[in-house]
């Protein structure tokens, strides 16, 4: 890629961002942001990380999502106005509501829901008109996040992604059903949609447990699309439900495979990744023979792709967001044998621009009918705004650290730095659904621990470290784990081991050997129980008819006053 | 794909080195061990004492070693690594864990002709520095690699 053609790239992210403007009529509004001419000979549709959102829903975007080292400053590490700037979206536009936390509470009322299955697949619909053999790719986290989702095992989503037309998908969530469920489903229930993961093997022969890549030609041109799971799976999520499988990014068995893909004539590749766009940045800089990652994990939406240089050549990297938000059209020009041109866009999913398709609406009332009493019911008013995505807290979480603490009569508690997780407006009723849109995973035991102040600080570094160490490799893709009933000071700059200080309960130093009562949940430990999170979040807000604001507990930054990643 | 295999098959040109026996599980560590135990070297504890035990003063960086290792150790107690030399006339590759409270994990001879190819299971107690040195026509060339070893449980 040249500068000549980056350039143009910028320019074509500003039209679409300018052109997001306010004071248009709806109609207007979704031509201009959905009316796409086709472009090329391959065109892929993307959307990843919807974590079962089958309905359109609010998701705030961080206002806290810090870069360090050599990714300081830079996509996806910039919030707010340094994005908008970066990316010539409009503030105040749509583009700025759905890419940014600016103004979210008016934005919101203003433009209402993102996502929603049926309004997606109304937008694939119209994009494919176009494009009829454009292929859809789903980038995991697809069966897990909402109650439905949960109770049956992922069946809900698997019936949505077959109806919607996905073509190819890998994962990271799904497999904390378990490795004999994720089995069944690739095996039994996909039907066409090909499950592929070049990166997970048997622990014992390292045998392929998946499908590695795929092959397929589009309008006269071979391409390959490669598979990559989560690579951090058995250690960020519970190793026990997949104990026979090793993960891994497994750069050097990458390198073979797109060798091999290329030898048998694929003249255009594609990684459908979950490595985290961190992760994938590096991994671009490294491998050659990949024209393109499609990326998910980190949830980050990122208006137009980063183009990565190595010894190949150059790879183009993007990131689509998630919770259903956003839908990536690529349209590409492979001539004389390789990619000479393409086309890329990130579409807002804007429910309503885009009409609910009547097929998926229907199979959506109707997975959703057996729980619809259940899911609907009523728990507390919120007055301030709920949401959860940022580096160090939202206010989600801080509502469940305060149950936690409530519950357990804890003096600490720590909740997981998960990315999904919708918001709830001010003034809104939070429902049952709403609590597990949070909390739904198959591990959500609370636990009580006594700790000692040196092993808080150990848990707190060791979290953090996956989040800023230097090495992107060495990223697991979360956000810091959520801190209730004490302060402290961060130093996301820092080596590990010297990113914490000033820790404090009640005003007074956390001593070292001192015990503490810290209440938590989502343990991986094999065994592990207790009362699930979903009931703690429940009781402490029928014990309320409203929930007042939350004050986020958030702990005092060091050295990142001019980071563009904090807003 | 199937590395056992591979192992069994380089091991087979390797005609009966050490480390071919030990990776196909025909010998047992302490039987291993017999055929001429160092020990200086593995009773070593810091990476400096365990290099002079293998004789290894000097060593210089080389980027002929390939070191597959993961990133982040799924499990601390079992952490495959795989390593390449394709340093010319490679005689012998070894595997220190430097943060481990005794740091050579391994020492592998190979015979004139072997594969200099090596994979071996080892336990990390806490992220470390993997320190891999060949050794080829007397001198030590060196490579390292970071695994860390997380607690885990906070991913996105």
């Amino acid at each position: 890629m040249q500068r000549r053609e980056f350039l143009r790239l910028l320019a074509l992210a500003a039209a679409a961002g300018a052109s997001l403007r306010a004071g248009q009529s709806a109609a207007q509004a979704a031509d201009e942001l959905y009316a796409a001419p086709r472009f090329g000979n391959v065109s892929l549709l993307h959307y990843t990380d919807c974590h079962a959102q089958l309905l359109p829903t609010y998701f705030r975007e961080p206002n806290v999502n810090i870069g360090v080292a050599a990714a300081a400053g830079k996509p996806p590490h910039l919030v707010g106005e340094a994005l908008l700037r970066n990316f010539g979206v409009a503030a105040g536009s749509r583009g700025a509501y759905a890419f940014t936390h600016l103004d979210f509470e008016h934005a919101a009322l203003r433009y209402g829901r993102v996502g929603g299955f049926a309004h997606l697949a109304t937008l694939v619909k119209r994009l494919r008109a176009e494009r009829p053999r454009a292929l859809l790719l789903d980038g995991g986290d697809t069966w897990q996040g909402s109650a439905v989702s949960l109770w049956t095992k992922g069946a809900d989503m698997i019936g949505a992604q077959k109806l919607l037309g996905v073509d190819l998908m890998t994962a990271h969530w799904e497999f904390t059903y378990g490795a004999e469920r994720v089995k069944r489903a690739v095996e039994e229930e996909l039907g066409s949609i090909e499950f592929l993961a070049q990166n997970v093997k048997t622990a014992d022969f390292e045998d392929p447990v998946f499908k590695p890549y795929s092959l397929r030609t589009i309008n006269g041109v071979p391409l390959a699309i490669v598979g990559q799971a989560f690579p951090y799976t058995p250690i960020a999520n519970p190793r026990h439900m997949v104990p026979d499988w090793t993960f891994g990014i497994q750069e050097v068995q990458l390198q073979k495979l797109l060798d091999e893909v290329r030898a048998t004539g694929a003249q255009l590749v594609v990684l459908l990744s979950h490595n985290g766009m961190d992760v994938d940045l590096k991994l671009a800089g490294r491998v050659r023979g990949i024209d393109l990652i499609l990326g998910g994990h980190t949830h980050d939406g990122i208006p137009a792709p980063v183009i990565v240089r190595n010894a190949g050549g150059t790879t183009l990297v993007t990131n689509s967001g998630s919770n259903g938000k956003f839908l990536a059209l690529v349209d590409l020009d492979v001539r004389g044998g390789k990619l000479s041109d393409f086309r890329y866009r990130l579409m807002p999913v804007f429910s309503e621009l885009l009409p609910a398709d009547a097929t998926m609406s229907a199979y959506i009332e109707a997975s959703r009918a057996p729980h619809a009493a259940r899911l609907g019911e009523k728990l507390a008013l919120t007055e301030g705004l709920l949401f959860r995505r940022g580096n160090f807290n939202g206010s989600f979480d801080q509502m469940i650290l305060d149950a936690l603490i409530e519950a357990k009569g804890a003096q600490i508690a720590f909740s997981p730095g998960f990315r999904w997780g919708t918001s709830i407006l001010p003034g809104q009723a939070i429902t049952l659904e709403n609590v597990m849109d949070q909390t739904a995973i198959t591990y959500p035991w609370s636990t009580l621990t006594e700790m000692r102040g040196e092993q808080i600080k150990a848990i707190l570094e060791d979290v953090c470290d996956n989040l800023f160490n230097p090495d992107p490799y060495l990223q697991q893709g979360g956000d810091m784990v959520r801190v209730g009933g004490m302060s402290y000071t961060c130093d996301p700059n820092a080596k590990i081991g010297a990113r914490i200080s000033e820790m404090r309960f009640e005003g007074k130093p956390i001593e070292a050997h001192k015990t503490y009562k810290v209440a938590g949940w989502a343990p991986v430990a094999e065994g592990a129980s207790g009362e699930p999170i979903w009931d703690v979040v429940v009781r402490y807000l029928r014990e309320r008819k409203t929930v007042p604001q939350k004050k986020l507990n958030l702990p005092r930054l060091i050295g990142v006053d001019a980071n563009p990643g904090v807003a | 794909m199937d590395a056992l295999r591979r192992t069994v098959l380089r091991g087979a040109g390797a005609s009966g080195a050490l480390a071919v026996a030990l990776a196909a599980g025909l010998l047992k560590p302490q039987q291993a061990r017999a055929a001429g135990w160092n020990k200086d070297a593995f009773g070593a504890k810091t990476p400096a004492d365990a290099l002079k035990g293998i004789g290894a003063a000097n060593t210089s960086e080389s980027k002929d070693i390939l070191i597959d290792a993961p990133q982040i150790a799924e499990n601390g107690g079992v952490v495959p690594i795989e390593i390449t030399s394709t340093v010319p006339g490679t005689r012998s590759i070894a595997v220190l864990i430097e943060k481990n409270p005794f740091p050579l994990a391994g020492k592998f001879d190979f015979k004139e002709g072997a594969v200099p190819f090596v994979k071996l299971n080892v336990k990390i107690g806490e992220s470390s520095n993997v320190r891999v040195v060949a050794e080829a026509g007397g001198k030590f060339y060196v490579a390292v690699k970071e695994v860390k070893v997380t607690i885990g449980g906070c991913g996105g």
